[in-house]
């Protein structure tokens, strides 16, 4: 990368958010004024997590939107596997319009499976900003070699190693993935993050893992070129009516609907499918949402989603948010509110089988 | 010459993209914020990088990284200030340089120690930069040789450390480590998500502690409170005797010490998951093991000093490797580091060493150009700055309370933070009182995390190899990285108990009754047993196995002592009491008044909170306490408070509320 091309891409990329800063001025007069105001984006996370990435790329980007171009400044919260954040955003927050927050699936998983300290209710909030993503499993190449195209029967009598941060996280999803197409996966829990688990795969000391997509095209895609790995299936999308379809990034890779159907013993229907699927919704197509706080008005809730509207519309959105975000659908207005539903509304059978599973499974309770 | 035919142009392109007036501007000023965010501690490179984050996205690559970097590379130096003035530990790096750099502060050496420090910083960093541009090119199936069982090794190998640091008595030391260790078990397990010692009704608990918390427990308080008592300047005779430039004469006369530990602090922190929390530690106990004549350590050695001042620069290089061709930072700040980088366009991982060799480069050198730049800024201002040592006490306390509470608060925001403070402080002040060793403790707490989760998952993984195969298990468990390892790890402990009993890591301690060193070690034991049944009582094994294994060890050293206790005679080192007689014992001040004045701090800001309770304690303490004039008390009190707002305002920090804050809206500050 050469220093001129980097100066020049700066330059572009200015000069387009200064136009589109122009031709959004007059349309936006219905907007509250924001002018010399600090926006604080409450994360419950710390500095180092995937939540300060996709919160650090579109601070900037608000901030340019919104109308009076306030200071958006990232504020870092983290503490009880981001329940302290959210539950200080449901009794503390002030619904002045100056403050919103960032919420992903990790803080969805507690509170669908009841963990005692949620003290949030996700329906009191206001969402203005639904950001998706997906997830690829992956085996080394001997055992991909296994496979029969889409039957996964093959892997049936292996023992597989996985690399896990805890069966409540999000690594439940591939957990009863692997279980329902009949492998023997032990996870090896403690890890502190999903590229240690990617570490271990390379070391040969796992050989079964997943990586969140924008992960996999920056930590495995290099590894599967040199043959290391093999990409076994991805978790899929979601369409307009709910139904899973192949992940828009990866579209040449087929879903773990496709290759549950075509291996001996997993059904895509039932208590397991409706609870994987479920669960897979509120840990991937609906993982991180921006919301305002309970008693906000119609007019700051229009406000923000007018503002990531813009964010979506600038030219240059396709382009930057590829890399950092991957193809994913970035959802605001109605939109967002289905996702929010669909995210943090699970049917009670499918939470009652989550719970018992985690606990015969694994031994976890949550009391 | 394959590697040579490759670093040697990206090399000539990284230094033309950094020698430019531009990027060195943003190298300077990134240093100069580095600096005066990283003197402060518990704030450090994630606070100073945040500060910049929201300016990154738009500027120009080279500029951006140079800037960041600058603010990274000077932290590990910076914070040198805190530990060597003050005995406060600012980071996890400069945790060891304490047990040295304090005691020759004291001695009015602290320009000495100081430069000294520096300027191994310096070589440390510079000596680090150089070896990775080569290594960074073959480092990846070397890093990858590291698995669980090898960082298990070298955690052991920082654990075997407390046999040198462990005192006079070793089962004292070992049950300080062991003690350290429970401590950090506290919380939701790693694994299963268990909880110890804590539940669902203590929340902060859960969360277990930080380090910035129970470093400066354990460290800064007890020292603040031992020379306030005294009410006299850090320095006796508030004189100064050696200079900056002595410092630096140390450190060319222990060039060799400085360069092993320099190396010491590459290797381990090129490997990932490790972070820079053994690293001094090792050092330290390599310039211990490794000098002739022991027994200036502890109260202030210069190579004290050098050597885990050599070792925490170079780590800061070494961490760029897992970093930068993995993906994986090595540190929160790393981690932080990682996501700026994002905002320029370049993402870390393997295709930055293959498609960015310049770049790559260009961080590699700006790291060590800052180093320059942080650590001669540093050596100028030691001299200058060593004078703080020459003020009364008295005067510097308030402010130092102040301080360490509002660092204690970023650690959680919340008002646990403080009482939890408090809690290891007290810790802190009767370990030293009766000393048990605090820097086993403190090692014990700081590896407790990966000595659990490193033996558990490597247990693990080796059972399912050797499922598969008797000679698959070995292969795993006995590889020559990790026999290598054992190897040193047994020499060093053998070193170690011969020599530990010449290594008085906290200097000398009178013995006295035998009433409260028994008193505080039944209390320590009932703490033990009540680990150890709620460990037993734990439902997952993984959960259970380590807290209930060490806590077993830690009650069979308690009992022994007990045992020896009833035996001993009064002058045996067993008990050991610092109020006995000595410094401590003459103080014109008392222990409980003078801890007193800190608490009114706290409960203060439980409920009126931080600001309302700092104004009060201020011109309380500076007009009852040190007795000034009202003009002065006012004048200190509201520069005191200024300076906090003025911190706090511009790092974006909110200040602990009280209960007041709960029931009246005040605008900011006094939220």
């Amino acid at each position: 990368m050469s220093l001129f091309s980097t100066t020049k891409r700066t330059v572009t990329r200015t000069a387009s958010a200064i136009l589109l800063a122009m031709g959004f001025a007059t349309a936006a007069h219905a907007d509250m004024d924001l002018s010399g105001e600090t926006v604080e984006w409450v994360i419950p996370f710390s500095e180092s997590g995937g939540s300060a990435k996709w919160a650090n790329f579109y601070a900037p980007l608000l901030a340019e939107a919104l109308p009076g171009e306030p200071t958006v400044v990232v504020k870092f919260m983290p503490g009880a596997g981001s329940t302290k954040g959210a539950n200080w955003f449901q009794e503390q927050a002030k619904a002045d319009g100056m403050t919103i927050f960032g919420s992903s699936g990790s803080t969805q998983f507690p509170y669908l499976l009841g963990d005692p300290r949620v003290r949030y209710e996700y329906s009191d909030w206001n969402v203005v900003l639904a950001s998706g993503t997906g997830g690829v499993a992956y085996l080394p190449p001997d055992m991909a070699k296994k496979m029969d195209g889409l039957d996964a029967s093959g892997l049936q009598g292996e023992d597989f190693i996985y690399g896990s941060q805890g069966a409540t996280r999000l690594d439940l999803v591939p957990l009863l993935a692997w279980e329902m197409l009949g492998l023997s996966v032990e996870p090896v829990f403690g890890i502190k993050g999903r590229g240690d688990g990617r570490l271990m795969f390379e070391r040969g000391e796992a050989n079964i893992d997943y990586q969140t997509s924008s992960s996999f095209l920056k930590g495995v895609a290099p590894l599967v070129e040199e043959g290391k790995a093999v990409p076994m299936m991805a978790w899929g999308a979601l369409d307009e009516d709910g139904d899973i379809v192949r992940d828009p990034t990866f579209p040449d890779m087929p879903t773990f609907k496709e290759v549950c159907d075509a291996t001996d013993g997993c059904e895509t229907s039932g208590e397991k499918w409706e609870a994987w699927k479920a669960f897979f919704i509120a840990g991937f197509p609906a993982q991180k949402m921006v919301f305002l706080p309970k008693g906000a008005t119609e007019e700051m809730i229009e406000t923000y989603s007018n503002a990531f509207k813009k964010v979506h519309a600038r030219d240059d959105f396709a382009e930057i948010s590829k890399k950092r975000l991957g193809v994913y659908p970035q959802m605001t207005g109605e939109q967002a509110a289905a996702t929010l539903k669909q995210g943090t509304q699970v049917p009670a059978k499918a939470k009652a089988f989550v719970v018992n599973w985690l606990e015969e499974r694994y031994g976890v309770t949550l009391k | 010459m394959d590697l040579l035919a490759t670093a040697l142009p990206a090399l000539g392109e990284a230094f033309a993209l950094i020698l430019q007036p531009r990027q060195l501007m943003f190298l300077v000023l990134g240093v100069l914020l580095g600096l005066s965010v990283g003197v402060f501690p518990g704030l450090g490179g994630i606070a100073g990088l945040s500060l910049v984050l929201p300016f990154i996205f738009g500027m120009e690559s080279v500029s951006g990284l140079a800037l960041m970097v600058g603010l990274i590379a000077v932290i590990p130096t910076s914070d040198t200030f805190a530990s060597v003035l003050m005995g406060i530990p600012g980071s996890s790096a400069s945790q060891a340089t304490v047990l040295d750099g304090f005691p020759l502060a004291k001695k009015g050496e602290a320009a000495r120690a100081l430069s000294a420090a520096f300027v191994s910083s310096l070589f440390g960093g510079l000596l680090g930069a150089s070896v990775l541009t080569f290594f960074i090119l073959v480092a990846r199936p070397l890093v990858l040789a590291f698995g669980l069982p090898e960082m298990l090794m070298i955690t052991i190998l920082g654990l075997s450390m407390v046999a040198v640091l462990a005192g006079r008595v070793p089962l004292k030391g070992v049950a300080a480590a062991c003690l350290g260790l429970m401590l950090g078990t506290v919380g939701e397990a790693a694994a299963g998500g268990s909880l110890r010692m804590s539940s669902y009704d203590t929340p902060y608990l859960m969360d277990g502690f930080k380090l910035v918390i129970v470093g400066l427990g354990i460290f800064a308080i007890p020292e603040i409170v031992s020379l306030l008592r005294q009410d006299r300047a850090i320095a006796r005779d508030a004189a100064l005797g050696a200079g900056w430039l002595d410092g630096v004469k140390d450190w060319f006369a222990n060039i060799w010490l400085s360069i092993r530990c320099s190396v010491i602090g590459v290797i381990v922190g090129v490997i990932p998951g490790l972070g820079g929390s053994v690293v001094d530690w090792i050092a330290y106990g390599h310039t211990v093991q490794s000098a002739k004549d022991k027994t200036g350590f502890g109260s202030g050695d210069i190579r004290g000093v050098i050597g885990p001042e050599s070792s925490n620069n170079a780590k800061e290089g070494g961490g760029l490797v897992p970093t930068l061709i993995f993906g994986i930072p090595g540190s929160g700040s790393m981690a932080v580091f990682i996501g700026g980088m994002a905002l320029l366009g370049y993402d870390a991982g393997p295709q930055l060493i293959s498609n960015d060799l310049d770049i790559t480069y260009t961080i590699v050198w700006s790291l060590a150009l800052a180093n320059v730049v942080g650590a001669g800024l540093c050596i100028a201002l030691s001299g200058p700055i060593a004078k703080l040592t020459t003020i009364r006490f008295t005067l510097l306390a308030p402010f130092l309370f102040m301080m360490i509470s509002f660092a204690a608060f970023q650690s959680r925001q919340s008002l646990g933070d403080l009482v939890a403070l408090f809690g290891i402080g007290l810790l802190g002040i009767l370990l030293r009182r009766f000393d048990w060793s605090r820097p086993a403790f403190l090692i014990g707490f700081v590896l407790s995390d990966q000595a659990e989760n490193y033996s558990n998952m490597a247990n693990q993984i080796a059972s399912s190899k050797f499922r598969r195969g008797f000679d698959a298990g070995i292969d795993y468990i006995a590889s020559p990285i990790s026999l290598t390892l054992l190897i040193i790890i047994i020499v060093s402990v053998v070193i170690g108990i011969r020599q530990a009993k010449q290594i008085l890591p906290e200097g000398a301690v009178e013995t006295g009754a035998k009433r409260a060193p028994m008193i505080f070690l039944l209390c320590i034991t009932a703490y033990l047993c009540v680990a150890w049944y709620d460990a037993f009582t734990i439902r997952m094994v993984g959960d259970k196995i380590f807290p209930l294994t060490v806590s077993s060890v830690a009650i069979v050293c308690c009992v022994a002592m007990l045992v020896q206790m009833m035996r001993a005679e009064e002058t045996s080192p067993l008990f050991a009491d610092r109020e006995a007689g000595g410094e401590d014992a003459q103080a014109p001040h008392g222990l409980w008044g003078t801890l007193a004045w800190f608490a009114v701090l706290l409960m203060l800001s439980a409920l009126v909170g931080f600001i309302l309770a700092l104004a009060v304690f201020l011109v309380t303490f500076l007009k009852v306490r040190a007795g000034l004039s009202w003009q002065r008390t006012l004048m200190l009190s509201a520069l005191g408070i200024g300076f906090m707002c003025l911190m706090a305002g511009v790092l974006n920090r909110d200040f602990p509320p009280g209960l007041l804050q709960d029931y009246v809206d005040l605008p900011w500050p006094f939220t």
